[in-house]
């Protein structure tokens, strides 16, 4: 019985510790870590939004991050050097805690967003992350030579023919409807914390691109699978273990 | 492959006077001249980046361009590997000189400097291309690489590949240029 009461929220959670991770790389590359702070925050505002005007908040949340990261290209020239995450962040943030304070309903899903109670996630939810995860994958596979190639050698990328804003928007996309999927079941900063501690402590040792992206991708499979093992031991929120978990092994290795 | 007629090319505004300009399949030419005379400013107009301001500028159709600039790949704390960066031009390692051929496995930010510069050079001049353009190739190489450049430089020519070196290097030029066109001050009205 019990096993059965939290396979699915395990199995949702794994698919996500797989994923964040290696969305996490290319965000390190691109030195955009902070976007997945602000699309965490603009989900949560806009799942909240979505309750409040009597929607299904996975959708209102999938939608508010779709849409922050299309519409981040249109200010691209005038926000630059982070800019664009650290606004996003913080209206995010500001509107999720506003409705929260003033909203019944959306203060009760307000705390499991921000505290990331995954042992909530229910058979919906996995099969949204079974189908989104192998298909994210998948981009971002197309898209990695394209990435790495932009950011090496920007005049080669652009003098052969390749357009860069398939790729930038594309990747935003990616980024921003994954980091909503992860931010429904994780929470905001477990969802932060798998995107942003196992690249960072990957890319210390790694020899190459690829064993980078393989010790990240181990790195967050291990904090995964121990801070669910933990959270459920100790009758904890899974978010607050999962950052804790993973800012000890950074604290360990760095 | 590549023709310049009175050609003046800048970013904002003009910035090199009217030069006239070509190049064949398999030859090498050497831009040269003092500094701030606009030779970086031509090799990016040729890479269609600066703006042609007047003459013309004509580059044959379905060419594979290859543009190295001064600025070094942003490595810096990324797992990437010189065999990493060769792959994503399509370079292949295959006749780096002895001294960095045992070194493409390690991580770029591992590399010394030279090193560093000389595979980044590498994977653009091995890359796939009917006209290569270089912007300053000597820069950070010690004698050796330079040599081993120059060779390279000629096998490459001697492929059918053409190529454009903008260089402050004379004793370089000299030696691995089939022809060298010096850019003149601009005249400021």
């Amino acid at each position: 019985m019990s096993t059965d009461l939290f396979l699915i929220p395990f199995l949702t959670g794994l698919g996500l510790a797989i994923l964040l991770p290696l969305l996490g790389c290319y965000l390190r590359l691109r030195d955009e870590w902070l976007a997945a702070l602000a699309y965490s925050h603009v989900s949560a505002a806009g799942a909240l939004l979505a309750l409040v005007a009597g929607l299904p908040p996975a959708a209102g949340g999938i939608a508010a991050a779709a849409l922050a990261g299309a519409g981040k290209r249109l200010f691209a020239a005038r926000l630059s050097g982070g800019a664009a995450y650290a606004l996003l962040l913080l209206a995010g943030w500001s509107l999720a805690v506003l409705l929260a304070a003033n909203q019944p309903q959306a203060e009760r899903l307000g705390h499991a967003l921000f505290d990331g109670q995954l042992y909530f996630s229910s058979s919906a939810q996995l099969w949204l992350v079974a189908i989104s995860v192998p298909v994210a994958l998948g981009v971002l596979r197309l898209l990695s030579r394209h990435l790495l190639l932009a950011h090496t050698y920007p005049d080669f990328f652009r003098i052969r023919g390749l357009r860069a804003w398939p790729t930038q928007i594309g990747f935003d996309l990616l980024a921003a409807l994954a980091l909503a999927l992860a931010t429904m079941n994780l929470g905001v900063m477990g969802a932060f914390a798998l995107v942003f501690i196992p690249p960072w402590l990957a890319f210390r040792r790694a020899r190459d691109w690829r064993a980078g992206l393989l010790r990240s991708l181990l790195l967050g499979l291990v904090a995964y699978i121990v801070a669910f093992g933990v959270a459920l031991w100790l009758d904890q929120p899974f978010g607050p273990i999962l950052a804790v978990m993973l800012v000890a092994f950074g604290l360990i290795v760095a | 492959m590549l023709r310049a007629e009175a050609l003046v090319v800048g970013w904002s505004g003009p910035a090199t006077s009217p030069i006239d300009f070509s190049l064949q399949a398999g030859e090498i030419v050497g831009l040269t001249g003092p500094n701030g005379v606009g030779k970086s400013t031509l090799l990016a107009a040729f890479a269609g980046r600066a703006t042609v301001f007047s003459g013309c500028l004509e580059l044959q159709a379905g060419l594979r361009l290859a543009v190295q600039t001064q600025e070094v790949p942003p490595v810096d704390g990324l797992p990437l590997s010189g065999r990493d960066l060769l792959g994503l031009t399509g370079a292949s390692p295959e006749g780096l000189p002895p001294w960095l051929i045992d070194r493409v496995d390690l991580r770029l930010d591992r590399l010394s400097g030279g090193q560093r510069h000389y595979l980044a050079l590498w994977a653009v001049l091995h890359a796939p291309a009917d006209l290569v353009l270089l912007d300053e190739p000597t820069n950070n190489l010690d004698a050796a690489g330079v040599r081993h450049l120059t060779a390279h430089l000629r096998e490459r020519a001697r492929e059918g590949c053409g190529i454009v070196v903008v260089s402050h290097d004379a004793a370089f030029v000299a030696a691995a240029c089939d022809r060298v066109v010096t850019l003149e001050v601009r005249d400021v009205d």
